[in-house]
């Protein structure tokens, strides 16, 4: 018995096995692609926006006060005078780092809870899905709306609620596949070379489901986008004057007889974002789900 | 059947409470001093002292949560802050208006959803397919508060067919028809949006069974094994997936009703969090902790009705 070295497949076909699922699916599938493309573009002019942002997102200028687009101001300005373009590049670090970070927290969150309920199984795994589905029954904007009131609208509280209410979903979708993996032979090997269980959860089952939390992961950050912005236009978001797409579309909405613009520009970014996420998540989900692939 | 729907209410009950708690833990567990929320800042020690006591949140948090249960489950959520009228009275005077919207939506979504789902899985990969799958994504994409926008940009702004202000009296049909028709369309058409996905998913799967095939190979007619052997089974997810939409559609119902400036839970929601009213909003999570449940049942109900075999579990 060479202990250790007593090689057991990390994975059915390698530790690569998530990586090939998802590369099988792209070249499937060309609205992932144009998904992809798009999502990365926003990501970059986001990224980049200090430095190509024609103005501060802030600076005043009270004679140009809700002027429809022209050579100076690409998208016009807003009833302060600020650019709106300047503003949306802005506005779309901050959803996206909004959303980012709270989709990360409920990935690992739930998708801990999953594997560990799907992994321990029995009275366990019973009553935390079943807090898992009482969760789920709360819709998500109607959670974040909760969360944030009671806690108040900041950065930190506007993330912890997004996460809230996409733990569940992560749980649940973590949990189906592990219980299948489990028992494989491989498993069952790893026991008993007498692999302690976190080893066994994270090395041998964690990449199984990796691909499948990912494309869930997609598809949760377009509705994290979404929430983030109906809260900030309910008034729930991060506090005026920071430049956020949901702000933005409320004062275009407060101005709408006079300046179309001020909502229509900040809308289609919003629209432009999620529905490239949406695409991504849902084409590579077509090609990944093996029901979704027969009768062809 | 009936023993399936007792059942079904009796384990509401459990549910009901879990929901209950979630509400507690986050009215008053989270931290935060309610009474420094409604008052702000500069209040004195006494005025604080005197308002968490009239909010009941000065006593230790097990008889608080007792409290709580209690008073939300026999309908007494306190008096507004601002108004001083009962919550309950404030919520019953709304709810007519947020349930002509919602029960509007799922019916407009149903009647557009199914038919296109159905449509669109017989013709897979035609443009007929490719259309609806790209319409549905698109529409899901929308947010509600952005696709009201437009939609009141277009129709009141532009074309001046329907009211800016879609308030509407209950009492005048005509009105109340024209009030509701741009807000119902916009949650219709997110909710077809929706519908459309899991028809056509559903379809496609059932359409792949054995039985189909051996539906076809004897010579059933298209039409017969469309309807009546795929459509049927297809039938089952959808229902249960628009129990949970109706959750999305609550919450859609809320920006819809701040757009088009229009009664409601989501307008006396938005209300009581800017004159920080805190005995309303907690109220308003009891109401969504209700409509939740509620929602839930009506789905399992529904689900139990259309396929025998869940009834005799």
């Amino acid at each position: 018995m060479s202990g250790d070295t007593a090689t057991v497949p990390i994975a059915p076909r390698g530790s690569s096995y998530a990586l090939q699922q998802l590369t099988r699916a792209f070249s499937a599938n060309a609205t992932s692609w144009i998904g992809l493309v798009i999502f990365l573009l926003v990501v970059a002019l986001a990224l980049l926006a200090p430095l190509i942002s024609p103005y501060d997102p802030l600076d005043q200028d009270i004679l140009a006060r809700l002027q429809g687009p022209s050579a100076a101001h690409w998208f016009g300005t807003d009833s302060y005078g600020r650019d709106i373009l300047s503003r949306l590049l802005w506005g779309a670090r901050l959803s996206l780092v909004i959303s980012t970070v709270s989709i990360l927290a409920a990935v690992v969150i739930g998708g801990a809870i999953g594997i560990l309920a799907g992994y321990v199984g029995g009275r366990f795994d019973m009553v935390v899905m079943q807090a898992m589905d009482v969760l789920l029954s709360f819709p998500s904007l109607i959670m974040g709306l909760m969360v944030v009131a009671m806690l108040g609208a900041s950065m930190g509280n506007l993330m912890i609620a997004i996460a809230l209410t996409a733990i569940a979903p992560f749980a649940r979708i973590a949990r189906a596949p592990t219980i299948l993996v489990k028992e494989r032979d491989y498993i069952e090997a790893c026991r008993a070379l007498g692999y302690s269980d976190l080893r066994i959860m994270t090395i041998h089952i964690l990449p199984n489901i990796v691909a499948e939390i990912l494309v869930m992961a997609s598809l949760w950050l377009a509705t994290a986008i979404r929430i983030e912005a109906s809260l900030s236009f309910i008034g729930l978001g991060v506090r005026p004057p920071t430049a956020t797409w949901g702000g933005m579309i409320r004062e275009g909405f407060e101005n709408i007889l006079d300046s179309v613009s001020l909502s229509i520009f900040p809308s289609l970014a919003i629209l432009l974002v999620v529905f490239s996420l949406n695409m991504l998540g849902d084409g590579l989900r077509d090609a990944i789900d093996p029901k979704m692939r027969g009768g062809e | 059947m009936l023993g399936y729907i007792l059942k079904r209410l009796l384990l509401a009950i459990p549910t009901l409470f879990a929901v209950l708690s979630i509400v507690f833990v986050l009215a008053r567990v989270l931290p935060g001093d309610p009474a420094q929320t409604i008052l702000g800042d500069q209040a004195s020690q006494e005025a604080l002292a005197a308002m968490r006591h009239r909010l009941g949140v000065d006593k230790p948090i097990g008889a608080q949560y007792v409290d709580f249960l209690w008073n939300a489950v026999r309908g007494d959520w306190g008096n507004s802050l601002v108004t001083g009228n009962p919550v309950v009275d404030e919520v019953r005077k709304v709810l007519p208006y947020t349930i002509d919207l919602t029960v509007t939506a799922i019916v407009l979504g149903a009647l557009i959803g199914i038919p296109l789902g159905v449509w669109s899985a017989l013709r897979r990969n035609t443009w007929v397919d490719y259309v609806a799958r790209i319409g549905s994504l698109l529409g899901l994409s929308f947010p509600a508060f952005v696709s009201a926008i437009l939609l009141l940009l277009v129709f009141a702004i532009q074309l001046r067919w329907f009211p800016v202000i879609s308030a509407g009296r209950l009492d005048d049909p005509v009105e109340r028809l024209r009030s509701l028709a741009l807000p119902a369309v916009n949650l219709g058409i997110i909710m077809a949006a929706y519908v459309t996905r899991v028809t056509r998913s559903s379809m496609l799967e059932v359409l792949g069974e054995d039985y189909i095939r051996t539906a076809r190979a004897k010579g059933v007619p298209t039409r017969a094994v469309t309807w009546r052997h795929a459509f049927r089974n297809g039938l089952i997810p959808v229902v249960t997936v628009v129990g949970l939409y109706l959750g999305i559609l609550i919450g859609n119902s809320v920006l819809t009703e701040i757009v088009f400036n229009r009664p409601g839970l989501g307008k006396l929601i938005v209300s009581a969090l800017n004159q920080r009213d805190y005995t309303v909003l907690q109220g308003m999570m009891v109401v969504y902790a209700f409509a939740i449940v509620l929602v839930n049942l009506l789905t399992d109900l529904t689900y139990g009705f259309i396929d025998p075999r869940v009834k005799r579990q």
